[in-house]
């Protein structure tokens, strides 16, 4: 079983300035879960565009209603690949990103495209996509849940830390206010998220009982 | 921010102050002059697959844009 998601949103900077900005994103205020960046692959193909892959360690949280189903000796640290293809011509790049570990638990697959805001071409769109799955038996329900709901989370932090290290290349600062709005919007998003994942635990807990 | 590599942080510095540079002025503007950090890449990346084979990251063997090519077809 597979959920699906999709959204679309925009920086109010021009593609170049995101491209740029896109390889200048860590560490940033909303970026504390990232421990390391790698470039562990690149190149420029003939016709100009540019092929790179990111491995990226990310700290690993599992909700606690989640421990005690998993293995004692999980890791941690969950690792990530990202590869991105920029196009400087088409003013496009596209990335697709998953997780290289903890796959048995759960398995994501994001997709992005960013290009030039059709309605104002001083503005960069990013169309957004994932897929979020669990085979582990009995709460793949919850865990959808939660990883859905991480997913979303980690999408406004992705977009405020994309929009703070873009305004600081610009010699401008963020306002408190932007970050605290993102952050009281994260962090209710995850805690409605949190409170079904945990109902859904329960849920397939009391099933195993009947 | 860090590299996988403890020690590898710096030489993961350099290439990438590099590699911002060539990338601003010269790729984005359509540029195709080569990239001036292969050398520094080379450096950094011995470092980094090293630290990745002693941690036994599964890096390889992954298909750029690997499991993308499902998500096409389906």
């Amino acid at each position: 079983m597979v959920k699906y998601f999709s959204c679309a949103g925009f920086l109010k900077s021009s593609w170049d300035q995101v491209f740029l900005a896109f390889w200048q994103r860590y560490p940033n205020p909303y970026s504390n879960h990232v421990l390391t960046e790698d470039i562990i692959f690149r190149e420029v193909t003939p016709d100009n565009c540019l092929m790179s892959r990111r491995l990226l360690t990310k700290t690993s949280r599992a909700p606690r209603w989640a421990e005690k189903f998993l293995p004692a000796h999980m890791a941690q640290k969950a690792y990530i690949i990202e590869d991105s293809v920029v196009d400087p011509q088409g003013r496009t790049m596209t990335t697709f990103t998953w997780n290289i570990s903890h796959a048995r638990v759960m398995s994501f697959e994001e997709h992005c495209v960013y290009r030039v805001n059709p309605d104002n071409n001083s503005w960069t769109e990013i169309k957004r996509e994932a897929w979020i799955s669990s085979n582990l038996y009995g709460l793949s329900r919850a865990i959808q849940e939660f990883g859905l709901a991480r997913f979303k989370s980690n999408v406004t932090k992705t977009m405020k830390g994309f929009e703070y290290v873009l305004a600081k290349m610009q010699g401008e600062l963020p306002t408190r206010t932007l970050a605290e709005t993102a952050t009281v919007k994260a962090r209710e998003t995850a805690f409605a998220a949190k409170e079904k994942a945990k109902d859904l635990a329960s849920q397939a807990q009391k099933k195993q009982y009947v | 921010m860090n590299s996988v590599g403890e020690g590898c942080t710096e030489l993961k510095r350099e290439y990438d102050q590099c590699f911002n540079r060539w990338f601003a002025e010269k790729f984005l503007k359509g540029d195709r002059s080569a990239d001036p950090c292969s050398e520094l890449f080379l450096k950094y990346h011995t470092c980094v697959q090293k630290a990745i084979k002693e941690k036994d990251i599964p890096v390889e063997g992954v298909e750029f844009m690997g499991p993308n090519r499902e998500k096409a077809d389906s």
